[in-house]
C-alpha cells in the first residue's frame, strides 16, 4: 500500500492535516520510481532535487495556511518530455534535442508550480509525440504495466504509465490525435483530451499547432477536473487560447447521468472492434442506461475520410514546426559540416528518427506545389465536415461515446513495421482533434486482462459533459483503484 | 515535370524521385537506402489517403483551425524577454555572442 494510491483530494486533506508531509510524500514516490521505473520505463529523467526543495516549499506553506492550501500543494506530478521545464532537459524524445535546457517552463508548468505541485521529473513519449504506442522514442521502450510484453500506447506514454504504477497522482501529456486518450485507455487511466485552446499551449513543443492540445492523466476522474481546472484559462503568451470562464468540472461531477442524452457513432462501433473492446463497450451503455442516461445512435458519416485528412493535415504542420529543429539553436548541432547545407541536412540526419522523417516528408510533399490543392486544402475541408458532422450530432446529444480504441494495448513490434496500421490506431480519437472538441478516456473494463476505456466526447467547450457521465461509469464500474501487477525488470 | 505530377496526383502515388526532392527540399539528409524504404513506405501512405478524393468537398469552406478567434493580440508594451546570453545557452556553435554556422555554397 502506497499514499499514491490515494486520490488527489483524500492526498490533499492529509496534507492540510499535516497527517503526512509533502517531504515523505515526495520521497515515497521518488523511491517508488526508482524502484519499479526499470521495469516499465516511464521517466526519462527524475529530479529529486527540484522535487524535494518543491515538497519543502509546500510544508512551509501547508503549515502556515492549512485551509487555504490550493489543493494540489505539495502533490506529486510529472510532465511528458515536450512539455518545457525551465532548467530540466526537454528532448521530446528526439535526439534532435539531446541536452536542451529550456530557459523558461511552459504556461502550464508555471501554473502548477505556483499551485505549490511537486515536479517529480520528466516522462518518455514518442519522438515528438508523433506515434500511438510511445515505440518511436529515441531514448527507451516504455511497457505496459498490464502486460510487459504490450505497448503503453502513445504518444503520452510515459505519462498514462507513471499514474498507473503510481509513481505521480498527475502528470500531463498532449493530444495531438488521441495521444492522451489512447495511452490512457491502454494503461488503465484517465486521460483529458480538453478543447482546443482551453489550455494555453505556450512552452509545448509543437507537432502539429492547429490540432496540439495539453492535458492531465490521471487515477481518478475527479483528479482529472481539479488539475485541468488548475492549468485551463487565457494566457496571453498563447493567441489561440479561448476566453472562456473555467468552472462547471466540479460542480457538475456527481450530478450523475439522469436524462443526460448520449449518442453512439454508428461508424464508430463498426469500425471492426476487437471483441473484447466491444463486450466492455456494450456493459458501459447498459451500465449508464440503468443510470438514466438516454443512450440513441448518432451518424457521423465524414468518419471514413478523417484518418486521411488527418494524416494530411498533422504532417504539413509537422514539416513546418519541426523546420526549426536545424541544429544551429539548440540540439548536438553539426560537427564536421562543412556548408550551411551539409550543417542543415546533417542535424536532422543524425537528429530525427524514421516516424518524423515519414512525416516532414509526407507533410512537405502535401504542401507542395501541385499537390497542395489534392491534398492539403482538400483535407482541410474535409475537416470542415468532420466539425459538422460532431456539430449536427451533438444538437441531438450531450455527449458522444465509444471505445477509445478499437483494441486493447498491443504487441511491442506488432505495428512498427508498417505505419498504416499504427495509424489507424488513432481512428476513434482524432476526429475530436480535427473538430477541436473536447473529450475523455476513462477505464470501463478488462478484455483479457487488459484495460479498455471509454471515451466520452463533448461539445466544443463542454468538457463538463465529459467528465460527469466518466464520472458516473467510474463510481459505477469501481476500478479506478486497481493497480498493475508488480512487473518484472527486465534482464 | 508538371506532366509527371498530375500524373502522380491523380492516380494517388509517388515516384522515388518526387521523394528525393521534396525530403532534399526538408534538408532530412537521407541516404539511397534509407530514401527508398521511405518511398516504398510513402507509396502506401500517399495511397491510402487518397482516399480524400472520393469525399464531397463541394459545399464547403477549408478550416485551417477551429474556434473563432480573429487577430489576437496583446497590449504593445515593452516586456522583459530572454537575455542574449539565455538564448545562445543552448547552442553547440556560437562566437562572441552569435550564432556560428559554416557559410552557403
Amino acid at each position: 500500500m502506497t499514499l499514491l494510491e490515494e486520490p488527489i483530494r483524500e492526498l490533499g486533506q492529509r496534507l492540510r492535516d499535516r497527517e503526512i508531509s509533502a517531504v515523505e510524500l515526495a520521497r515515497e514516490a521518488l523511491s517508488r520510481a526508482e524502484e519499479l521505473d526499470p521495469a516499465v520505463g516511464a521517466f526519462l529523467r527524475t529530479t529529486p532535487e527540484l522535487a524535494l526543495r518543491a515538497a519543502e516549499n509546500a510544508d512551509r506553506r501547508l503549515s502556515e495556511e492549512p485551509t487555504g492550501a490550493p489543493a494540489l500543494c505539495g502533490i506529486p506530478v510529472a510532465y511528458k518530455d515536450v512539455i518545457c521545464t525551465e532548467g530540466v532537459e526537454t528532448t521530446a524524445g528526439s535526439k534532435i534535442l539531446r541536452g536542451f535546457v529550456p530557459p523558461y517552463s511552459a504556461t502550464v508548468v508555471e501554473r502548477l508550480s505556483a499551485l505549490g505541485v511537486v515536479p517529480l521529473g520528466k516522462l518518455n513519449c514518442d519522438e515528438f509525440a508523433m506515434g500511438s504506442s510511445n515505440e518511436n522514442s529515441a531514448y527507451q521502450l516504455t511497457r505496459n504495466p498490464w502486460a510487459p510484453d504490450r505497448v503503453a500506447g502513445g504518444s503520452s506514454g510515459g505519462s498514462a504509465v507513471a499514474v498507473a504504477e503510481r509513481f505521480a497522482c498527475a502528470t500531463l501529456g498532449s493530444d495531438t490525435g488521441g495521444s492522451i486518450r489512447l495511452p490512457a485507455s491502454f494503461s488503465g487511466v484517465v486521460g483529458v483530451k480538453p478543447t482546443y485552446g482551453r489550455v494555453s499551449r505556450f512552452g509545448l513543443i509543437a507537432f502539429a499547432s492547429s490540432l496540439d492540445q495539453i492535458g492531465p492523466l490521471t487515477k481518478t476522474v475527479e483528479d482529472a477536473a481539479i488539475v485541468l481546472t488548475a492549468i485551463a484559462g487565457q494566457d496571453p503568451k498563447d493567441s489561440t487560447n479561448v476566453a472562456a470562464p473555467v468552472n462547471g468540472f466540479l460542480d457538475d461531477l456527481h450530478r450523475g447521468v439522469g436524462g443526460l442524452r448520449l449518442g453512439i457513432p454508428r461508424e464508430y462501433v463498426e469500425s471492426g472492434l476487437e471483441p473484447g473492446v466491444k463486450a466492455v463497450f456494450e456493459q458501459s451503455v447498459q451500465t449508464l442506461e440503468r443510470l438514466g442516461a438516454l443512450v440513441e445512435e448518432v451518424r457521423l458519416p465524414t468518419t471514413e475520410y478523417a484518418l486521411a485528412a488527418y494524416y494530411v493535415i498533422a504532417p504539413a504542420e509537422v514539416s513546418s514546426n519541426l523546420a526549426r529543429m536545424d541544429g544551429v539553436r539548440f540540439g548536438p548541432g553539426f560537427p564536421g559540416a562543412s556548408s550551411l547545407r551539409e550543417a542543415y541536412e546533417t542535424a536532422r540526419h543524425e537528429g530525427f528518427g524514421p516516424e518524423v522523417r515519414r512525416r516532414v516528408t509526407l507533410g512537405t510533399y502535401a504542401l507542395s506545389s501541385g499537390y497542395y490543392d489534392a491534398y492539403y486544402l482538400r483535407a482541410q475541408k474535409v475537416r470542415t465536415l468532420v466539425a459538422q458532422d460532431f456539430e449536427r450530432a451533438f444538437s441531438k446529444v450531450d455527449a458522444i461515446i465509444s471505445p477509445t480504441a478499437p483494441t486493447p494495448a498491443f504487441r511491442l513490434g506488432e505495428r512498427t513495421a508498417d505505419p498504416l496500421a499504427m495509424y489507424a490506431t488513432d481512428v476513434l480519437t482524432l476526429p475530436a482533434n480535427l473538430a477541436g472538441i473536447s473529450g475523455i478516456s476513462v477505464p470501463a473494463g478488462f478484455a483479457e486482462g487488459l484495460p479498455v476505456g471509454l471515451q466520452v466526447l463533448g461539445p466544443y467547450l463542454g468538457e463538463a459533459a465529459c467528465f460527469r457521465v466518466a464520472q458516473a461509469l467510474e463510481t459505477e464500474v469501481g476500478i479506478w483503484d486497481r493497480m498493475p501487477p508488480p512487473a518484472a525488470v527486465p534482464a | 515535370m508538371a506532366e509527371e505530377r498530375t500524373t502522380a496526383t491523380s492516380s494517388g502515388s509517388i515516384a522515388l524521385s518526387e521523394v528525393a526532392h521534396v525530403s532534399s527540399l526538408a534538408r532530412l539528409g537521407l541516404t539511397e537506402s534509407e530514401l527508398e524504404t521511405l518511398a516504398a513506405q510513402l507509396q502506401l501512405i500517399v495511397a491510402a489517403v487518397g482516399k480524400l478524393s472520393a469525399a464531397d468537398i463541394s459545399s464547403v469552406e477549408a478550416t485551417a483551425q477551429v474556434g473563432d478567434l480573429r487577430n489576437v493580440t496583446r497590449a504593445d508594451v515593452v516586456a522583459p524577454g530572454l537575455s542574449q546570453e539565455q538564448a545562445l545557452a543552448n547552442s553547440a556553435s556560437k562566437e562572441a555572442g552569435f550564432f556560428r554556422v559554416p557559410a552557403i555554397q
